[in-house]
C-alpha cells in the first residue's frame, strides 16, 4: 500500500502541492482528478522521487522512500506523451526495464510478445515509435512500464493526448489491463470521464491541496463543495448552491 | 537531504572540479599572470599604464581598426549569410548537402593557410593581383567574411531549419506578402540565432591573430598581432596588459549578449518534421539563391587558387614544390627547416590527437552539466557560469594563453616549458568552447521525461546516460572529435609561442616559409598549406557525413 502523508512540493516560493495526505490500497487503482495547474501532476512525480519534498513522507508498504532514488523504487511511470525511446524500436521500449534486471534474448522476447498482446499490439515488435499513432504509441508506453513489474504504476494523464473515441476505448483496455494484471496504479487526469472508467478511488485536487476523496463513484454522487461538484460537472445540490 | 540527492551534488561537483580545475590552472593562471607582469612588474600595482598605452596615437589606431574591420565584416557575413541559410537549410535546392560543405570548409581551414591563400590570390602575379589588395584592409576583409560566413550560415540554417512553417502560413492567411511574412514572423524567429551567430563573428575577427598577421604585413594591425609585436618584438609587457585586458573586457560584453539573445531562444519549440520540411524554389527566393551562387564562388575561387598556383612554377605545371615537402632546408636548399614538412605534419597529427582527448573528454563533462536542467534558481546559475567560462577561450588572446604559459608554468610545482604536453594543452583549451558548442544543443534538446521514464524502470543514472544520452550523442560526439582534431592542427596563435624550434607543427612551418624570401618558398609554403588543408577538410568532410547540425553553430 502507498501511502502519501502530508506531503508538500515547492517550485521556488510557490507551493504545488499543499498538505496532502493519500492512500492507495494494493490491487487498486487511484485516480487523481483536478483541473491543470491543480499540483496533481507534482504530487505524481513527487511519489515518483522527481521531485525532493519539501515536507511530509511518502512510504510503501510501511517503508519510508524519501531516501530512496527513483530507480530503487519500483514505480514504473508513464508520460502524458509516451516518452517512448526514439533510437529502439517498440520491443527494445518494452523491454526496457528487461534489460536493465539483465534479462535478454528469448525469455525477454516471450515476455515482450505477451505484453504486447496484452495490450492489443501484437506483431508490432520490429515497429519505429516514430511509425505509431497517438493511441499505439500510448499502449507501447503502458506495456513498456508494466514489463517492469511495478510495484505501483504512476500514470500521467495517460490519454489526454488522444482523440475522445479512441479515449474511451483505450480508458476501457487500461482498466481491463490493470485489474488483469492486478497493478497497483495512481492515475493523474483532468477528465473526469476518464477517471470514472479506470479507478477505483478518486481524490480530487484544488490549487495545490486535497479537497475530497473516495469511491468513484462516491465522490461522484456526493461531491464536498459547490466548485467540485462545478469541476465535475454534476448538478448542483442545492443546499451547497452558493447564495 | 536524500541519498540521491547527495549523490547527484558530489557527482556534479567531480565533474565540474576537472574543466574548472584544468581551466584554472591552464588558462586562468597563465592570463593572470601575464597581466601581473603588465601591471605589477616589481609587486608594485601600477594601474597608470592604463591611460598611457591607451593614450597613445598608434593604440587608438590600432583599436579603431581591429572594432571597424570587425564590424564590416560581421555586418558583411551577416547579410551574405542569412540568404544563403534560407537556400541552403529551407529550399529544396537540388546538391544542397555539397553546398553546404563548400560554404561550412572555410571554419576549419587554418587561419595561416587561409592568410596563405588570399596572399597568393591578391599578391602581385596572383589571379586578382590587379586590384591591390595585397597587403590592403580589403585583403584582411575578404578573408574575414571568408572564414566567418560558414559561422552565420550554420547558426542561422540550423535554427532556420527548425522552424516552424505554420506561423508564416497564417501570416499568409492574414493577408501578408512574403516580404511581409519574411520582416514580421521569420526574422524575430531568427533574431536570437542571428545576434548569437553576429556576436561570435565579431569575436573571431577582433580576435584573429594568424590571417592578420600573414596578410598585413607591417601596414595593419589589430589587437591581437598588436599584443603578440609588444610581446615578442617590443618587449612592452606594459602596453601588451592593457590590450589583453581591453579585449578581455571586449569578449565577455560579447559573450553575455550571444548568452542572452540565446536564452530567449530557449522557449522556441521543436516543430513537426511535416511543418519543417523543405519548400520549392519560387521565383521570390532567387535572391537566396543567387547570393548562395556568389557565395560559393567566393569560397571555391581562393581555394582553386591556392592549388594552381602551387601546382605551377615559372609558368609550368609542376610537382616541385611537393617533391620539396620531403627535404629539409627547403626547396632553394638555404633557407633552413630543421625538419621536413611531412615530419612537421606528423608533429601536428600527434599533438592534435593529445589535444582532441583532452578537448572532448573535458568538454563532454561540461556539456552533460551546462545541459541538465537546473532544479533550483542557484544551479541554474551555477550552470549558466561554467557555459560562460568555457567560452572565453574563444576570446581571450591567443598569444596571451601561449605567452602566459611560459611566464607562469615555468616554476615548481608546475615547470612545463620545455614539457612536450604544454601544446596539446593550449590547444585543447581552444577547441574547449567548440566541442561544449556542439555537444550541449544535442543534450539540451533531449527531453528530460526520456531520462525520468527510464529511471522509473529501473534504470540507474550511469545507465540513464548509457541508455539515453549515449544512443543520440554518440554521432555529434564523433563531430566534436573530428572538429577538435581540425582545430588543433591548425592552431597558430597559441602554438606560435609554444612550438619548440627542432620539432615544429605544420602551420608553424608555413608561416616560416612565407617569412623567407624567394618564389620558391612561397611555393612550397603554398604546397604545405594544400597539404595542411586538405587533412583538415578531410576530417572535416567526415564529420559533415555525420550531419550533426549543432556543429559550427553556436
Amino acid at each position: 500500500m502507498l501511502s502519501i502523508s502530508r506531503v508538500s512540493v515547492s517550485f521556488g516560493a510557490t507551493r504545488a502541492v499543499d498538505d496532502v495526505s493519500l492512500e492507495v490500497p494494493s490491487g487498486t487503482v487511484m485516480a487523481i482528478l483536478g483541473p491543470s495547474g491543480c499540483g496533481k501532476s507534482s504530487l505524481l512525480r513527487a511519489v515518483a522521487g522527481l521531485e525532493p519534498l519539501a515536507s511530509g513522507s511518502v512510504s510503501f508498504d510501511g517503508a519510508d522512500l524519501v531516501r530512496v532514488p527513483t530507480h530503487r523504487r519500483g514505480f514504473a511511470m508513464m508520460f502524458q506523451d509516451g516518452q517512448l525511446f526514439g533510437h529502439l524500436d517498440v520491443a527494445g521500449n518494452v523491454g526496457y526495464a528487461l534489460a536493465r534486471k539483465g534479462i535478454r534474448g528469448s525469455q525477454a522476447r516471450t515476455e515482450v510478445d505477451r505484453l504486447l498482446e496484452l495490450v492489443g499490439l501484437a506483431g508490432y515488435a520490429a515497429r519505429r515509435p516514430t511509425t505509431l499513432s497517438g493511441g499505439e504509441g500510448q499502449r507501447v508506453a503502458l506495456a513498456r512500464a508494466l514489463a517492469a513489474r511495478p510495484r505501483l504504476l504512476l500514470l500521467d494523464e495517460p490519454l489526454s493526448a488522444l482523440d475522445r473515441s479512441l479515449r474511451e476505448r483505450l480508458a476501457t483496455d487500461l482498466r481491463h489491463v490493470l485489474t488483469e494484471t492486478g497493478t497497483t496504479a495512481m492515475m493523474v487526469t483532468h477528465d473526469h470521464g476518464d477517471a470514472f472508467t479506470v479507478a477505483d478511488r478518486t481524490a480530487i485536487m484544488r490549487a495545490g491541496r486535497l479537497v475530497q476523496q473516495g469511491e468513484t463513484a462516491e465522490v461522484w454522487a456526493h461531491p464536498v463543495d459547490a466548485d467540485t461538484a462545478h469541476f465535475l460537472g454534476v448538478s448542483v445540490p442545492s443546499d451547497l448552491a452558493e447564495p | 537531504m536524500t541519498r540521491d540527492r547527495a549523490g547527484r551534488i558530489a557527482a556534479t561537483t567531480v565533474a565540474a572540479i576537472l574543466p574548472l580545475g584544468f581551466l584554472a590552472i591552464f588558462f586562468a593562471l597563465p592570463v593572470a599572470g601575464m597581466l601581473a607582469r603588465g601591471f605589477a612588474p616589481g609587486g608594485v600595482l601600477d594601474l597608470g599604464g592604463f591611460a598611457e598605452v591607451l593614450g597613445r596615437a598608434r593604440t587608438q589606431r590600432i583599436i579603431g581598426f581591429t572594432l571597424a574591420i570587425s564590424a564590416a565584416a560581421t555586418v558583411i557575413s551577416v547579410v551574405v549569410g542569412v540568404p544563403v541559410a534560407h537556400a541552403l537549410y529551407r529550399l529544396a535546392l537540388p546538391g544542397r548537402r555539397t553546398l553546404r560543405a563548400i560554404v561550412a570548409m572555410p571554419f576549419v581551414l587554418p587561419t595561416v593557410v587561409v592568410g596563405v591563400m588570399f596572399r597568393s590570390l591578391l599578391a602581385e602575379g596572383g589571379a586578382l593581383g590587379g586590384l591591390g589588395l595585397d597587403g590592403e584592409w580589403g585583403g584582411i576583409l575578404a578573408a574575414f567574411v571568408f572564414f566567418n560566413l560558414a559561422v552565420v550560415v550554420r547558426t542561422v540554417g540550423a535554427a532556420w531549419e527548425g522552424l516552424d512553417r505554420r506561423p508564416e502560413e497564417a501570416a499568409g492567411t492574414l493577408g501578408a506578402g512574403p516580404a511581409t511574412v519574411f520582416r514580421t514572423v521569420t526574422l524575430p524567429a531568427l533574431a536570437p540565432s542571428i545576434i548569437s551567430a553576429a556576436s561570435i563573428v565579431f569575436l573571431f575577427c577582433a580576435t584573429a591573430f594568424g590571417v592578420v598577421l600573414t596578410m598585413g604585413g607591417l601596414a595593419y594591425g589589430t589587437v591581437e598581432t598588436e599584443i603578440y609585436l609588444l610581446t615578442t618584438a617590443l618587449f612592452d609587457l606594459r602596453g601588451a596588459a592593457v590590450l589583453s585586458v581591453v579585449q578581455l573586457v571586449a569578449v565577455v560584453a560579447m559573450l553575455l549578449l550571444a548568452d542572452r539573445a540565446r536564452s530567449r531562444d530557449a522557449g522556441t519549440q521543436r516543430a513537426a518534421k511535416s511543418a519543417i520540411a523543405p519548400g520549392r524554389v519560387t521565383a521570390y527566393a532567387m535572391g537566396s539563391v543567387i547570393a548562395t551562387v556568389l557565395a560559393v564562388a567566393f569560397v571555391a575561387v581562393p581555394v582553386l587558387a591556392l592549388v594552381v598556383r602551387s601546382l605551377r612554377r615559372q609558368g609550368e605545371w609542376t610537382l616541385d614544390y611537393y617533391l620539396a615537402l620531403g627535404r629539409v632546408g627547403g626547396a632553394d636548399g638555404r633557407s633552413a627547416l630543421p625538419v621536413t614538412v611531412w615530419e612537421a605534419l606528423g608533429t601536428s597529427w600527434r599533438i592534435a590527437i593529445d589535444a582532441t582527448i583532452l578537448a572532448v573528454v573535458l568538454g563532454l563533462l561540461v556539456a552533460v552539466l551546462v545541459s541538465r536542467p537546473a532544479r533550483s534558481p542557484g544551479g541554474l546559475r551555477w550552470r549558466r557560469l561554467l557555459d560562460g567560462v568555457v567560452m572565453l577561450p574563444l576570446g581571450v588572446s591567443a598569444v596571451t594563453v601561449g605567452f602566459g604559459f611560459l611566464i607562469t608554468l615555468d616554476r615548481p610545482p608546475l615547470d612545463l616549458r620545455t614539457s612536450p604536453v604544454l601544446i596539446p594543452i593550449a590547444q585543447a583549451i581552444v577547441a574547449l568552447p567548440l566541442v561544449v558548442r556542439t555537444l550541449a544543443p544535442v543534450l539540451r534538446a533531449i527531453d528530460d521525461r526520456q531520462r525520468q521514464v527510464a529511471a522509473t524502470l529501473g534504470a540507474r543514472p550511469w545507465q540513464v546516460l548509457a541508455t539515453v544520452d549515449l544512443p543520440i550523442i554518440w554521432r555529434p560526439l564523433l563531430a566534436a572529435v573530428g572538429l577538435a582534431l581540425a582545430v588543433s592542427l591548425g592552431e597558430f596563435g597559441a602554438t606560435s609561442f609554444l612550438a619548440r624550434p627542432d620539432s615544429p607543427t605544420l602551420p608553424v612551418v608555413i608561416y616560416r616559409l612565407i617569412g623567407r624570401p624567394g618564389v620558391d618558398n612561397l611555393g612550397m609554403a603554398l604546397a604545405a598549406s594544400v597539404i595542411l588543408a586538405v587533412v583538415t577538410v578531410t576530417v572535416m568532410g567526415v564529420v559533415e557525413r555525420l550531419r550533426v547540425s549543432s556543429v559550427g553553430a553556436f
